[in-house]
């Protein structure tokens, strides 16, 4: 709410276009999108990582299998902020 | 002094990133050719290159021969054994074609005068993941039989009947609609975040060199961009591993049903 009223009296001050009040919102959205789809997939690849390398150390002989694991866990998990990358390329530039 | 340097950071629109002009054939027309055709179209003519090198057997394989053969062993022990089983083998040459495929259409993101992926663009991973899509549902119907693969994924043994209302729909979405979407999704958005963070980094190296003062910024940018230069390199093979190992998982989950 508050940076739509800043925005409008930013627009008011230097007399911006509805074509740039547009532009900015979108940016502000795009960026906020980006940071937020970023925050959990961070985390779950964080911890999904941490627990295998302490797997891996415990147990070096099922590295291997670990490691194959590994790869697909942050696959899923990746995806999440891929997505909201995508939704930061479609707001910002679309 | 900042505030000038990013007033002066021209950063391309996103279609002078991604959008190539025809090298011959008018726009818009579907025999037109562009930079991204081409690249596609050399990565399988590389792709078959190497199974015409690799095909002839030999005792103590040298050179090429060697470099194909410990590929094709890595899908064959780092893939295929570890997802579908020893009765995947059957099909090593989908996922090899794959897995080359996406690897040499990702390589052309380092390597000068191309400096742009092929798959940072929809088309191919969109088109990948819905052969791979269709190629799971075969195979999962030829080794099951429809009704009982259908049933399988929809209904799952051993869930009580009342959560039915809740685990069918979340299933057919999972299975049969994010799955080709997250696909496609991961590599095309792999490849187009780096290919931008290149660029990104380009840019900035471009405009701390003509910059006064600033140029003194310019070996740490440097030195970012050639970093991440490497970084992708390990990206595309990254990227083209988990598109594989994952159509694996998919095939796998097809033809092994849980119990």
């Amino acid at each position: 709410m508050s940076t739509l009223a800043t925005v409008a009296t930013l627009a008011q001050d230097a007399g911006l276009t509805a074509a740039d009040q547009k532009a900015i919102s979108a940016a502000q959205g795009a960026g906020m999108a980006y940071g937020l789809a970023a925050i959990g997939p961070g985390i779950g690849i964080g911890y999904l990582v941490g627990q295998s390398v302490q797997a891996m150390a415990r147990q070096p002989e099922a590295a291997g299998m670990v490691r194959t694991t590994m790869f697909l866990g942050i696959a899923f998990t990746e995806a999440l902020a891929l997505i909201g990358f995508v939704v930061f390329i479609l707001l910002k530039f679309v | 002094m900042i505030a000038t340097l990013i007033a002066e950071v021209k950063f391309p629109p996103i279609q002078n990133l991604v959008e190539w002009p025809n090298l011959f054939g008018p726009k818009d027309t579907w025999y037109g050719f562009n930079k991204i055709a081409l690249m596609s179209l050399l990565s399988v003519l590389f792709t078959v290159v190497l199974f015409l090198v690799g095909r002839k057997k030999k005792m103590v394989p040298k050179g090429a021969q060697n470099l194909v053969e410990s590929s094709v062993n890595f899908i064959e022990e780092g893939i295929i054994n570890q997802t579908i089983g020893p009765d995947g083998m059957k099909y090593l040459p989908y996922l090899a074609t794959l897995f080359f495929f996406i690897l040499f259409g990702n390589l052309f993101e380092v390597i000068p005068g191309f400096q742009m992926p092929a798959n940072a663009r929809m088309a191919n991973p969109a088109i990948m993941a819905i052969v791979t899509w269709a190629f799971f549902i075969c195979v999962g119907i030829k080794a099951q039989g429809p009704g009982k693969y259908f049933k399988n994924n929809l209904f799952p043994p051993g869930v009580p009947v009342a959560l039915y209302i809740l685990v069918t729909p979340i299933e057919l979405i999972s299975t049969f609609i994010v799955r080709p979407f997250s696909l496609a999704v991961r590599l095309f958005a792999n490849m187009l975040a780096g290919h931008i963070l290149l660029v990104t980094f380009s840019v900035l190296c471009i405009t701390l060199a003509t910059a006064s003062l600033l140029a003194l910024a310019l070996p740490f940018s440097f030195f970012m961009l050639v970093a991440l230069t490497g970084f992708e390199v390990m990206v595309a093979f990254l990227q083209a591993y988990i598109f594989t190992i994952l159509a694996a998982v998919y095939i796998g989950g097809a033809l092994h049903p849980e119990h």
